[in-house]
């Protein structure tokens, strides 16, 4: 089913068929759904599958090899005491650190975990198509098989909703069947839940195979309400085209409560069907050792200590 | 394999139950004078919880003689502000104690604790803060310079909110200067005989507040007890028009919250997923037993399949069950009685041709249980469009333009509340200009605030509740 032909008109007049939002009662029920009890068994499954959807990241000016590829060996063995600990979803790093990271997973058996690579001028966006185009192909070309792409946030503010959508296609058209394509909206910047869920359906209508909330750069990043709206965004476009689209929310998201609270969400707004690595994901560094330690705590009756895991 | 939550009950350790209860009159708890008593239960599993004491005629004179009293002798003659301090000490004992009340209104209610921890208690609360800051301020409230209590009033309250019925009762009665003798549901005493114990332990003169327990006769005797001078009622609207009858011709002030039939009026422009939400707000709150339901969903024709749709998957997710548990979103129907009024009228919507719908859902065996319902193909002519179900129970009726709305809306002898919504502000105020409803809300549902005023056109009830026009009914004079 083609939404849009990508001419600006085309674009504006689908946007305008979409339902709005109302912000209080979305807020409402953001809030609502954080009040759930998860407990026990339930919890115990939370974790795992928590830790199974983490996009493992290190965004930082002053990463190193070295820092790369010990996350690496985290995610494919996130508790070194324990093998019944399931894998991270993926690594995501800066381009230059994609062929360290893949060389690193393949070196200690993690080859079915994916190296995500940030791109088209992360975090801000602001650079010529030719430079987003060598961005992405530089990544693939070293080994990335997801991109997580930024929109052009000047340009869907303004009202230049063409330039962003032939962006989103263009890149996908890079991607192709080689890597997975995310689409980072910058919810921070976007500011209304109007234009998150317009820009959710843009970029879902362009080709993304994942809806991001956020770079990790701007604050707020992946708020509960802002999710919500983003997994409703993904049902409907479901119920309009039966393709099924993955959202990630990342930036934020730092312990076990926060990451269950995100599962409910999933659970209650997308459904079920949605709970699983392949369509959701939680971009995240510090959440991982929660989860473990929580996992600790289950498992040994009591809490351990930071130093019972890794750093990075 | 999918995302089960494992039950989280909330501990009912919190909560001492007496094995039995008695009267609070005059600061004290004493046995019914002929040594009556009735059995409350839970509603959601049928355990027995209490005895409770049955006030009759001697015990309601007793009461009123003791409110009378203690009006007289001491609550007209102590200065506002120190009326005021037992209020707000009242209200932060309630706070103190939430989690132990919300504990046992969800017991002896069938309530979820959801509700009872995050609405009924909270709210009630709130009402006695709120009417405690009015205390020494009522000459500046508008209503004379010297306005004046009635002296006792008798208050009658309902069992679907039972403590915070109470605090809308007692919060702007004690606030204004008059004494209460107030008498709980017969299904729902044991939250109003805890207020009780707050009272002793707050120091609050003897006989200001009194609690008799009973039933609808208890109720018949403190409605025509010649020294209650202004009756509060809240419940159906038979008993209403019956107390409105009774004090006929007496110089007895009355207030009468009755019931509704709610109109959800949801236009082709409203924010969808927001809708949905407040549609199972507005009829699923509280089981439906809310006076205020949204029970009637007018929709917009053309988006009638889309909204229908959005709202059986949102139904699917109700999660039906003990109402102690911090995940239940729809607990258990109050009693025995109130589920078969709601299987009578279900049943008259299957004869009358009207098509219902139910998601699946397992119900508890024991206990009192109705699964969230609504009914499609509904005209206005159904009894199910007219009278009031109380119970999880929607029904849907179409419209084509706004106008048609209205008529639909406001065709129906109550007119208590209404809802609204739709994008834009200007049809917002044109709908409200038009709905002959006492409270409506626009893009929400089921929101209370003590300062707001609630209350009902034609039968849904005379006067107002909550903010400066609720102060006025416990006035003389003032209307």
């Amino acid at each position: 089913m083609i939404l849009t032909d990508g001419s600006e008109s085309s674009i504006k007049s689908f946007l305008r068929t979409l339902s709005p939002v109302d912000q209080v009662g979305a807020d409402a029920r953001a809030a609502m759904l954080a009040t759930r009890s998860i407990k026990t068994s339930s919890k115990v499954w939370a974790i795992d599958i928590a830790i199974s959807m983490i996009d493992l990241t290190t965004l930082e000016g002053a990463d190193t090899p070295g820092k790369v590829r010990a996350i690496c060996t985290k995610a494919v063995r996130p508790d070194p005491s324990d093998p019944t600990v399931p894998h991270v979803g993926a690594i995501c790093v800066y381009n230059d650190m994609v062929k360290i990271a893949r060389d690193q997973l393949d070196a200690s058996g993690g080859h079915d975990i994916p190296v995500a690579a940030v791109s088209t001028a992360f975090p801000s966006g602001r650079a010529s198509l030719d430079v987003k185009q060598r961005d992405t192909e530089d990544a693939i070309a070293s080994g990335a098989q997801e991109i997580d792409m930024v929109i052009d946030r000047g340009a869907f503010l303004s009202g230049n909703l063409a330039k962003v959508f032939s962006e989103i296609e263009f890149i996908k058209g890079i991607c192709g069947d080689k890597a997975h394509l995310k689409v980072i909206l910058e919810t921070g910047e976007l500011v209304t839940y109007d234009n998150v869920r317009k820009a959710s359906f843009l970029a879902m209508a362009a080709g993304a195979d994942f809806i991001k909330t956020s770079t990790g750069k701007v604050t707020p990043a992946a708020t509960a309400p802002v999710v919500l709206i983003m997994l409703e965004a993904v049902r409907d476009y479901y119920a309009m085209t039966g393709k099924k689209i993955g959202v990630k929310p990342a930036g934020g998201i730092r312990n076990t409560k926060d990451a269950i609270k995100q599962l409910v969400l999933v659970n209650e707004t997308a459904g079920p069907e949605w709970l699983n690595p392949q369509l959701f994901r939680i971009g995240a560094s510090a959440l991982l050792n929660d989860l473990l330690l929580q996992r600790m705590k289950i498992r040994d009756g009591h809490y351990a200590g930071p130093n019972y895991v890794t750093l990075d | 394999m999918t995302f089960e939550y494992a039950p989280a009950p909330e501990s009912t350790a919190v909560v001492k139950l007496k094995p039995e209860y008695g009267l609070f009159i005059n600061g004290k708890f004493v046995p019914a004078k002929d040594g009556k008593s009735f059995a409350t239960i839970n509603p959601s599993n049928e355990q027995h919880l209490a005895k409770v004491a049955y006030a009759s005629e001697a015990d309601v004179n007793k009461a009123v003689a003791a409110a009378n009293e203690a009006y007289k002798k001491i609550w007209s003659k102590m200065p506002a502000s120190e009326r005021g301090k037992y209020l707000f000490r009242i209200a932060r004992i309630l706070q103190e104690r939430a989690r132990e009340f919300a504990v046992l209104e969800s017991m002896d209610n069938g309530k979820p604790i959801r509700e009872t921890r995050d609405v009924d208690i909270p709210l009630a609360a709130a009402h006695f803060f709120y009417h405690a800051g009015w205390a020494d301020k009522l000459e500046h409230a508008g209503m004379g310079s010297n306005p004046k209590p009635h002296g006792v009033v008798g208050q009658i309250i309902p069992w679907n909110f039972p403590l915070l019925m109470l605090s809308w009762k007692i919060a702007p009665a004690l606030a204004t200067g008059n004494t209460v003798v107030l008498k709980p549901a017969e299904t729902t005493p044991l939250t109003a005989l805890l207020f009780a114990e707050v009272c002793q332990q707050a120091g609050l003169p003897a006989g200001v507040v009194n609690i008799v327990t009973g039933d609808g006769k208890t109720g018949s005797l403190i409605v025509n007890h010649k020294d209650i001078q202004k009756i509060a009622f809240t419940g159906s609207t038979a008993v209403g028009k019956g107390i409105a009858r009774a004090i006929a011709g007496t110089k007895k002030a009355a207030t009468l919250e009755l019931g509704g039939k709610g109109a959800n009026i949801v236009f082709e422009d409203a924010p969808i997923d927001e809708t949905v939400e407040g549609i199972i707000n507005g009829i699923f709150f509280n089981q439906g037993h809310v006076c205020c339901a949204g029970s009637r969903l007018l929709v917009q024709e053309n988006i009638q399949e889309e909204l229908l749709e959005k709202l059986k998957r949102r139904m699917a997710l109700i999660r039906v069950g003990d109402p102690l548990d911090k995940n239940t979103d729809l607990g258990a129907i109050n009693s025995a009685a109130q589920l078969a009024k709601i299987r009578e009228l279900v049943d008259s919507g299957d004869a009358e041709g009207a098509e219902r719908w139910s998601p699946a859902c397992d119900l508890p065996a024991k206990g009192f249980w109705y699964p969230p319902t609504f009914f499609t193909g509904v005209t206005q002519a159904n009894r199910i469009a007219r009278e009031e179900i109380f119970g999880p129970v929607l029904s849907v009726i179409s419209f084509r333009t706004p106008q048609e709305a209205i008529e639909k809306a406001n065709n129906t002898p109550f007119g208590l509340s209404a809802g609204i919504w739709t994008d834009k502000g200007s049809r917002i105020l044109w709908t409200a200009k038009h709905l002959k409803a006492g409270v409506i809300w626009a893009n929400t549902f089921n929101k209370f605030d003590p300062a707001s005023p609630f209350g009902g056109y034609k039968e849904s009830g005379w006067g107002r509740e909550g903010g400066r026009h609720g102060l006025a009914a416990y006035l003389k004079g003032v209307h």
